[in-house]
């Protein structure tokens, strides 16, 4: 699902990336820092503003994309409003958090490290959340849903796509 | 200050190195070469690949030679059991991911992997790695790239950010890391200027050149086709390594007769147009000089570089020379003046021009100038061709290029290496400006050294020239010409390290020969005997050039010359 960017961005957001790359770009590899904080400003890492970023500090592109892509924090696509975040760490692992991931994808329709077209959900994995109690565990926002099974799944978006629908 | 020495042992034997020499270098005074795969001199050494692995005394485990720095009293042992298994549990992980496609690729007979799985008996099937299909990049009229091969060693990488380039990197991590271009671009879309030095730093056979081999055959065996071969000056100085000969070694005669055995047309000399070159070239710079034109006038004949131009620096394209590249210049002459000449109709000639540069793939087939040439060859290409046709390359005699386009002077020879036309042009342009200026040996612009500046004195006019080699020194020319720190009226610039000699389209050379050999040095020493044997030194001397112009091109610069041996730029964007 490698649709072509339609990337949006206000003046302002590209002014608060540029007064983030000055005020870098004199520190040794502040690469990270600066792909972080553009992530928080835009949501994610398109290649617009990969290119800003590249040009701010003088470097390539290609090396801007290459730490993209290392770290699973950064995101080259657009996160839904309501983001989705499987446990997929040891002890959810092993009670079987891939099943609840493979329910949510067969949901939604969309891969893990998407989003739907509406624009609503987002899906991506992650490492522990710290509740290895409640495994297999998934977050939506910053709500936590524990001791999961694949058939709790859909009711759980439910509520979510209920709640904006009433809106 | 006096550098400290250290004393060590390799395998028993005693060596004395200075402070900082790797185990790597330390071992090849004990003759002793430990295998590497990422490792390349002066390209790359990230210590990453394991191949180099070795037990030191003093050392937590086994240390990858190519970055362990030596100690005085330290034992090495490079050939343990436990080394010899690390290297081959490595490569069989290696392989386990590796496309095994091995006796229709490119480098079969002569790839590192191979070479190091033979040494080691590995198990190529004992992992069974996850299928890995990766797309093969073809976007680019010059380079493929099948990461189906790629072993991650770093090296093309390396290459491409030697050269201050930095089109490809790796990508991702772990088992999905892959080398390509930003935003996993087609290679067509990135800076790339094909330089090809990722092609020669790669081991195996991930990196090759867009092969037109086929099509050449196809048209040696069409009874319609004229096919008409010409190959570059640096061809001769390294052909013959693809045959075992030594490096440096001048295998022009043999060359020839190798091509005349493929039953082509004619075979011709490109040193021929490189001697036009200069003579064009010599015209515009003089004229620049007496008519204020953009100064300094940068050379035109790498391909790479006009593109770097284009893509980095559009604001210098008013200062690149417009004449064709040899390459260019010898394609439209023959389709033109020779053809004419011969009552032939172009459409029925097959040009096919042998060159030491990927780069020249692509401007074969740059839109201002698509039918000049119908083919470029690398040199590693007409190895190929030659040794496919049964050809016994060092049993042959040596033969003559064919007329008229059979001699060229020293001047046209030297082209192939950096330094060499400004040599050649500075030999013409001071004869053109001062009739008597008979100086024919300009030492101060030979050599390997990546930037290289000088000052002449020509009737009455004092040129400042400066020659670059690398794409990375030209950039920091050009930003030193852009800030005004630094003015000339002459630039050559060549976008590989030594020039043509060291191109991107030359023999692929085994770890163990690049990491012990200055292969700039010894491939530039050919061309410098050769021109320093040949009686015509001058371009402007050689009776070619007085025929050409005679006949059909009137003068240099003249409306005829232009029309057919100048060219435009234009400016493109990348991501």
């Amino acid at each position: 699902m490698n649709k072509k960017s339609d990337f949006h961005a206000s003046a302002e957001q590209i002014n608060k990336l540029k007064t983030v790359i000055e005020e870098s770009r004199s520190v040794k590899g502040c690469l990270m820092h600066v792909l972080q904080e553009a992530q928080t400003i835009f949501g994610y890492l398109p290649i617009e503003v990969q290119t800003i970023i590249a040009e701010g500090l003088g470097i390539s592109l290609s090396e801007v994309y290459g730490v993209a892509t290392f770290y699973s924090q950064f995101s080259l696509t657009p996160k839904g409003k309501h983001r989705i975040s499987i446990c997929l760490g040891t002890a959810c692992y092993v009670k079987g958090s891939d099943k609840i991931l493979e329910e949510v994808q067969k949901v939604l329709g969309i891969a893990c490290g998407e989003c739907t077209e509406d624009g609503l959900f987002s899906i991506d994995s992650c490492r522990c959340v710290g509740a290895c109690g409640l495994a297999p565990v998934m977050m939506i926002d910053n709500d936590v849903y524990g001791k999961l099974k694949p058939e709790m799944v859909k009711d759980i978006l439910k509520k979510y796509t209920d709640k904006e629908a009433n809106k | 200050m006096e550098t400290k020495m250290i004393n060590l042992k390799i395998n028993g034997i005693p060596v004395s190195v200075p402070e900082g020499t790797t185990i790597l270098e330390a071992s090849r005074k004990a003759h002793i070469e430990i295998p590497t795969l990422c490792f390349l001199k002066d390209v790359n050494c990230v210590g990453s690949c394991r191949m180099c692995v070795v037990e030191a005394t003093g050392a937590r485990g086994l240390v990858a030679a190519c970055v362990y720095p030596v100690a005085e009293g330290m034992e090495v042992r490079t050939n343990t059991e436990k080394c010899r298994q690390s290297r081959k549990m490595t490569l069989e992980l290696f392989l386990s991911k590796h496309k095994k496609k091995c006796l229709s690729c490119e480098r079969n007979h002569n790839c590192e992997l191979q070479k190091l799985s033979l040494g080691y008996s590995v198990d190529e099937d004992r992992f069974k790695g996850e299928d890995f299909v990766l797309p093969i990049d073809t976007s680019t009229p010059y380079v493929v790239r099948d990461n189906d091969k790629c072993i991650n060693c770093m090296r093309c990488v390396a290459a491409c950010k030697k050269q201050n380039v930095n089109a490809i990197g790796p990508i991702g991590r772990g088992f999905n890391v892959h080398i390509g271009s930003a935003f996993d671009r087609p290679l067509a879309e990135s800076p790339c200027v094909g330089c090809g030095q990722c092609i020669v730093a790669c081991p195996v056979g991930a990196l090759s050149e867009k092969s037109n081999v086929d099509e050449v055959w196809k048209a040696l065996s069409d009874s319609s086709k004229k096919v008409i071969f010409y190959t570059a000056p640096s061809v001769r100085a390294t052909l013959g390594e693809a045959f075992d000969l030594p490096i440096g070694t001048n295998v022009e005669g043999k060359m020839v007769a190798a091509i005349r055995r493929l039953n082509p047309y004619a075979v011709f000399n490109m040193d021929v147009t490189a001697d036009l070159t200069i003579m064009e070239e010599a015209s515009e710079l003089i004229n620049r000089i007496k008519t204020n034109k953009p100064l300094p006038m940068f050379t035109s004949c790498c391909p790479a570089w006009i593109k770097f131009i284009e893509q980095t620096y559009p604001e210098f394209i008013p200062h690149i020379s417009t004449c064709k590249s040899p390459q260019q210049m010898f394609g439209a002459l023959i389709k033109s003046y020779w053809c004419e000449k011969h009552d032939i109709n172009p459409k029925d000639v097959f040009v096919v021009s042998v060159i030491p540069c990927t780069a020249k793939k692509y401007e074969a087939q740059r839109e201002q100038m698509p039918d000049d040439v119908d083919v470029a060859l690398t040199t590693r290409e007409l190895a190929r061709m030659i040794k496919t046709a049964g050809i016994k390359f060092t049993e042959l005699p040596d033969e003559e290029f064919d007329n008229p386009f059979a001699v060229g002077s020293g001047a046209g020879t030297i082209f192939g290496a950096t330094g060499g036309v400004m040599e050649a042009a500075l030999r013409t342009a001071a004869h053109m400006l001062d009739g008597n200026f008979e100086v024919l040996d300009f030492f101060a612009v030979r050599g390997t050294k990546g930037i290289k500046e000088a000052t002449y004195l020509v009737a009455g006019h004092t040129l400042h020239v400066a020659v670059v080699s690398g794409l990375d020194n030209a950039r920091t020319l050009v930003e030193q010409i852009k800030s005004g720190e630094k003015s000339f009226d002459f630039v050559e610039v060549m976008s590989c390290p030594g020039g043509c000699v060291n191109g991107g389209g030359q023999p692929t050379l085994s770890d163990s020969v690049r990491n012990s050999v200055e292969l700039k040095e010894a491939r530039a020493k050919a061309l410098y005997s050769s021109d320093n044997n040949n009686e015509l030194r001058r371009s402007a001397d050689s009776p070619v050039m007085t025929l050409l112009y005679e006949e059909f091109l009137g003068f240099p610069n003249s409306h005829k010359a232009h029309e057919i041996l100048h060219t435009s730029y234009k400016a493109h964007k990348t991501i």
